[in-house]
């Protein structure tokens, strides 16, 4: 059963086909690694993936159901989640604050009841935050919980917009370049926990420049190039596929394995 | 028939001052981001400054010479020393930046000046003249020629002459015009100065006509900054739109239907032109970048 | 045991209000220190529009008029009692709120910010016209809220003003408990969310034009309530109420004082009403000294008052 299909996907900008017929299928618990050169639309898509842009070709659905151009709040509401490539950190909350956010479909509660700071409300915040510590925790970002964003390293801002769109407890969680800009180590630690979200039954799709990372963990590819899919597959036929090394490397291509 | 060209004629005028005042707003706008909201400050300047010098003896011309230079420099000024040593901070800050500059140069002017209401002669005569049954003073048309004039000189400026270009550029992406060697801040500082001289110039123009005292100021910039909003805050033709609609629109409700209406008038068709066109007639939607 | 930043906030607001009278030479001061918890009032609303939200409102008078008016009418053609007028004001406002809310929140930017000026512009021109209803520019005299009744029949020995001074403090603590339980609630972090990223916001479920609405529609009983409760301490009121003037000045006081926090708001309202009432005495030279000041506060702190006076002294400390 198939979590998320995607079919003839288009939108232009300005005349320019951004992205073009692309199509695929995310499975529960599966990672999809979509890959492709600077701007091969690969943000672009996500973007109309988690409803932020109206496509202008083709459809997407999700569980059977056509979500084409729902507006990202009621996406999100049907476990759609997703982290963003120039980081959207809510940069004046603390980390706490941050991944508490994330729980907003969770919580919802009535607004006089949060005007009044009646027990309800306040109860609500405290299991908010004991479950917001826990998603810390696991990203190893506890001890800054209550620190500001803004005063946390990239690599640490990273993490915690993992975190909090994982409070949203998605079905499928979209990581748009979730290791860019993070050293060895905390590209590991990132590499463990993608695998360990999936093995939960979360579907991934990811956007990666670590090839060393998406070949790792990826079940499937799909390559991007000029808005079009120009292959898709498993890592190892992914790999030595001519036309994506062409892609990738230009003319200057020299051999089959310069992607691993 | 005749009402209705009158009403025309006067509603071009008024709108030809708002056009100006929001092709103020444009120009600094454009090179700072900074909504200044002292640009009628400077509509008054001029008029008042004219208004003082002519009465001190100075010829009528050279008065409104010295009014616009002294008007740039101000507005030169509001840049080095209030708008410049605020870089970086929120729009808001900005904003308020602004409006505490309009409330200091109307403290200057009214001890400078005085609190009276002003005017000097008309530059051409008193006397209406009758076209077509309606009766246009001579001085309406030195508001639109003057207006058409500027809007002109401006065009040609800002897309023949290097430094026009520089200062488009520098609207255009500011760290990009740095890189390639543009003065940025010396453009800045030349916005300001256009944009007081500008103000200053409809100052001089419309005083005859709309009379001017060291008040006048706060409504004129609350009419050019929805100006050029309605016409989309940065396009100058947007300006000169937005400032000719929202005349005629005031003179029209004025003439037929009750002149204690013609302001709610204005902001009830810039409401609604916002809601179905959220970014101005002339704006054009730009994608999120995300 | 530690106290949490709200309840901080609410005892140095307690504090104080209680402490100033002993500095007041006369009852005038008391007068002044209610119109600053008016103001107080209507600031702590926008906070939480501007600070909690991010968006901005020029047109929040028009709210204040709204309040102002039926405080005014309500008790002469209706013959409710004025404080059930106040009320009636705060739902009429709300709905309003509710109603222009959703076509104008879609705005962002200055577009916002001249859509909301064009609201209050509406608000204060019909004001200003209606003269049969309203008294048109003169305005008009409305009833007594019988507060100082209520405190004699009490036995407290006050005088007017200063039952007003202790009514307002009381209010005024009301609103800042509220703004600051809205704060750490959930309806306060997706308020908080969409202003710092908007479309992060979205992705994570947050229904953006709600959330705006819901703090719009805050924002406006908190001015409504301000326009009635000034009207009613006045006896009188006149069309200003509603002006851009009046929108301008409360902006001025939230960034003044530091826009995102309640402490901030009270101490911005105080500032900028106490200063033209000490600027009187320049006379002429009250308007350009008043500019001067803004000017420089927000040159030099441009983050408003408060924010950067806590910064210098959190430096202070860890040197």
């Amino acid at each position: 059963m198939t979590l998320m299909t995607v079919e003839g996907l288009g939108i232009d900008f300005g005349g320019v086909r951004a992205v073009d017929a692309v199509g695929f299928a995310v499975k529960p618990g599966e990672i999809v690694s979509v890959i492709g050169p600077n701007g091969a639309g690969k943000t672009t898509l996500f973007n109309i993936l988690s409803g932020v842009y109206r496509p202008d070709r083709g459809r997407v659905m999700l569980d059977g159901m056509d979500v084409t151009a729902m507006a990202p709040h009621r996406l999100a509401a049907l476990g759609l989640s997703r982290t963003f490539q120039n980081l959207q950190v809510y940069l004046q909350m603390t980390a706490l604050e941050n991944v508490m956010a994330g729980r907003h479909l969770a919580e919802r509660c009535s607004v006089i009841a949060d005007l009044l700071g009646l027990p309800a409300s306040r109860r609500r915040t405290r299991e908010t935050a004991d479950i917001a510590r826990g998603l810390l925790a696991r990203v190893h970002l506890e001890r800054a919980a209550e620190r500001e964003a803004s005063s946390l390293s990239y690599g640490a801002l990273k993490r915690l917009e993992i975190a909090r769109a994982l409070a949203a407890q998605p079905r499928l969680l979209l990581l748009d370049e979730p290791a860019a800009g993070c050293n060895a180590v905390e590209t590991e630690e990132i590499d463990a926990l993608i695998a360990e979200i999936a093995a939960e039954g979360v579907a991934i799709l990811l956007v990666e420049h670590d090839m060393k990372l998406v070949m790792k963990i990826s079940n499937h590819i799909v390559v991007l190039d000029h808005g079009e899919k120009i292959a898709e597959g498993a890592p190892a036929e992914i790999s030595q596929n001519p036309r994506v090394i062409e892609a990738y490397l230009g003319t200057q291509a020299e051999g089959g394995h310069a992607l691993c | 028939m005749y009402e209705f060209l009158q009403f025309v004629s006067s509603g071009m005028t008024v709108g030809a001052v708002y056009a100006l005042v929001a092709l103020g707003f444009t120009l600094i706008y454009n090179a700072s981001d900074v909504v200044n909201f002292a640009q009628g400050e400077f509509v008054m300047l001029g008029g008042m400054t004219t208004v003082f010098l002519y009465d001190a003896g100075t010829p009528l011309w050279l008065a409104a010479v010295l009014a616009v230079m002294i008007t740039a420099t101000v507005g030169v000024l509001l840049n080095k020393l209030a708008v410049e040593p605020a870089r970086g901070a929120s729009v808001v800050s900005l904003i308020i930046i602004t409006i505490g500059a309009s409330i200091f140069l109307r403290g200057v002017a009214q001890i400078v000046f005085d609190k009276q209401i002003h005017r000097f002669p008309a530059f051409t005569g008193e006397d209406p003249i009758t076209v077509a049954g309606a009766a246009i003073l001579p001085q309406s048309l030195w508001v639109l020629m003057g207006g058409a004039a500027i809007f002109g000189v401006l065009y040609l400026f800002f897309t023949r002459s290097v430094i026009g270009k520089a200062v488009l550029a520098t609207a255009n992406n500011r760290l990009a015009a740095k890189l390639v060697g543009i003065n940025t801040t010396a453009m800045m500082t030349l916005s300001f100065g256009l944009s007081a001289a500008v103000g200053a110039l409809a100052g001089v123009l419309a005083t005859p006509i709309t009379l001017t005292s060291y008040d006048v100021g706060g409504g004129l910039a609350l009419k050019g900054f929805a100006a050029a909003m309605l016409g989309s805050m940065g396009v100058p033709a947007g300006a000169l739109v937005g400032g000719l609609l929202l005349g005629l629109i005031e003179a029209m409700t004025a003439g037929y239907i009750s002149s204690d209406y013609k302001d709610a008038a204005a902001f009830i068709v810039i409401l609604t032109v916002l809601f179905v066109m959220p970014r101005g007639l002339f704006g054009r939607a730009v994608a999120e970048r995300v | 045991m530690r106290l949490s930043p709200r309840t901080w906030t609410l005892i140095i607001l307690a504090v104080l209000i209680a402490l100033a009278p002993v500095t007041f030479p006369s009852a005038f001061y008391f007068r002044i220190g209610a119109l600053i918890f008016v103001n107080g009032l209507a600031v702590i609303g926008l906070v939480i529009l501007f600070g909690y939200a991010g968006q901005i409102s020029l047109g929040h008078a028009g709210f204040a008029g709204i309040g102002a008016y039926s405080a005014a009418l309500m008790p002469m053609h209706l013959g409710l009692h004025p404080a059930l007028a106040l009320f009636a004001g705060a739902v009429l406002s709300g709905g309003l709120a509710f109603l222009i809310g959703r076509p104008i929140l879609r705005l962002k930017g200055h577009y916002l910010a001249v859509a909301t000026l064009g609201f209050g512009i509406l608000v204060f021109i019909v004001l200003n016209n209606e003269a049969q209803l309203t008294g048109g520019p003169d305005g008009m005299a409305v009833e007594d809220l019988g507060l100082r009744a209520v405190s004699d029949a009490l036995g407290l020995g006050l005088r007017t003003a200063e039952v007003w001074y202790w009514f307002m403090g009381l209010v005024l603590l009301l609103g800042a408990f509220l703004a600051l339980n809205l704060h750490t609630s959930p309806t306060g972090r997706s308020l908080r969310s969409l202003h710092n990223s908007e479309v992060a916001a979205r992705t994570l479920g947050v229904d953006v034009v709600r959330y705006k609405l819901t703090a719009f529609v805050i924002s406006a009983v908190y001015a409504s309530l301000a326009g009635s409760l000034q009207a009613l301490l006045n006896g009188f009121v006149t069309p200003d109420v509603a002006g851009f003037l009046h929108s301008i000045e409360w902006v001025t006081m939230a960034v003044l004082g530091g826009a995102a926090t309640v402490l901030g708001a009270v101490f911005g309202a105080t500032i900028l009403t106490a200063l033209p009432q000490a600027l009187t005495v320049f006379q002429e030279y009250e308007h350009l000294l008043l500019g001067l000041i803004i000017m420089l506060v927000m040159i030099f702190l441009p983050a408003g008052l408060l924010p950067s006076l806590g910064k210098t002294l959190r430096q202070g400390e860890s040197i």
